[in-house]
């Protein structure tokens, strides 16, 4: 490198410097089934603009995808097809449960919708709210940037 | 072709109810051929539906017809009591579109529609076992079709 003089550099860790990096480069996949996809596509567009947080560049191939947001109602029926969805994404990956149907359930206590998708996939933020407010979805957004900046990697030599 | 004459002809008596639809009750060997009358006046076939009354009523089930006549402005609902495991005639060959409010009828109730083209299950999963709307299907029962990592209610 020759010479690096005084203030010129900056020393981080790679593990940090890469936690840096994905955080800000979420390529989501949306999978909206309910009417929380309304609040999400507000969440998306111009006025609260998720691109702000460098979220702005949704997947349509779950592939190409590191952030899964469930966005609705997962019924019985529908519970392999997210399963397999979760499957097709590579690592690193994250979910994010959106609105209190897809934590709980919600409303539909019966035997049709699955009580939490966390029965079917690991979740790792949950946003509450039926549906949640644009705010909501863009803190539990930051909070999951503050969870991969964070996140350990798996690669990195320990004792 | 009015109200009052297919009263007469087919004997029927008419229900007041608080919607003020006309609504009338028939047997089910006597659907059909009400129906294929009905038929003529009666364009569009709105709903089929079906109420459980397990426990209540000796004949069960009651299915539930709502009719539509653009002509005459008017709508008309026929019901039918069956009793369990008694069948109805279809009226998929009438109007195209009873052939899926059947088959919804079939997925929910376990009523089934003698002479129906196709009678499976339209909404639920076909490994799914029993009908989820008779009062005896117990509430809160799921059946999910791959193994969940934790019990859905404790």
């Amino acid at each position: 490198m020759g010479k690096i003089r005084e203030g010129n550099f900056v020393t981080t860790t790679l593990e940090s410097l890469i936690g840096w990096a994905r955080k800000y480069s979420i390529f989501q996949y949306p999978f909206v089934t309910a009417c929380c996809g309304m609040e999400y596509m507000a969440t998306a567009a111009s006025h609260f603009d998720i691109d702000r947080f460098g979220a702005g560049l949704t997947r349509f191939t779950p592939r190409q995808a590191d952030v899964l947001f469930v966005v609705g109602t997962i019924s019985h029926k529908l519970a392999p097809v997210l399963k397999k969805v979760y499957e097709q994404m590579t690592e690193p990956k994250w979910v994010v449960a959106f609105g209190t149907c897809t934590i709980t359930g919600g409303i539909y206590d019966n035997y049709a919708a699955v009580q939490g998708i966390d029965a079917i996939i690991p979740v790792d933020i949950y946003i509450p709210g039926c549906p949640p407010r644009p705010e909501t979805v863009l803190d539990a957004l930051m909070k999951l940037q503050e969870k991969i900046q964070k996140e350990k990697q798996k690669w990195a030599l320990r004792k | 072709m009015g109200l009052e004459e297919i009263e007469r002809e087919f004997s029927l008596e008419r229900i007041e109810t608080a919607d003020g639809i006309p609504t009338y009750y028939c047997e089910k060997e006597g659907l059909l051929p009400l129906m294929e009358k009905l038929k003529s006046d009666f364009e569009i076939l709105l709903d089929i539906t079906a109420v459980d009354y397990f426990g209540k009523r000796e004949k069960r089930f009651e299915v539930v017809y709502l009719l539509l006549s653009l002509s005459q402005k008017i709508r008309l609902r026929i019901k039918v009591r069956l009793g369990e495991g008694e069948k109805v005639s279809t009226l998929s060959f009438l109007w195209k579109n009873a052939n899926w409010l059947e088959r919804e009828v079939y997925d929910m109730f376990g009523i089934e529609f003698e002479g129906h083209p196709d009678l499976r299950r339209i909404l639920l999963y076909p490994e799914f076992k029993g009908h989820p709307l008779r009062k005896d299907y117990p509430l809160k029962k799921s059946q999910p079709r791959i193994k969940l990592l934790r019990s859905e209610r404790e």
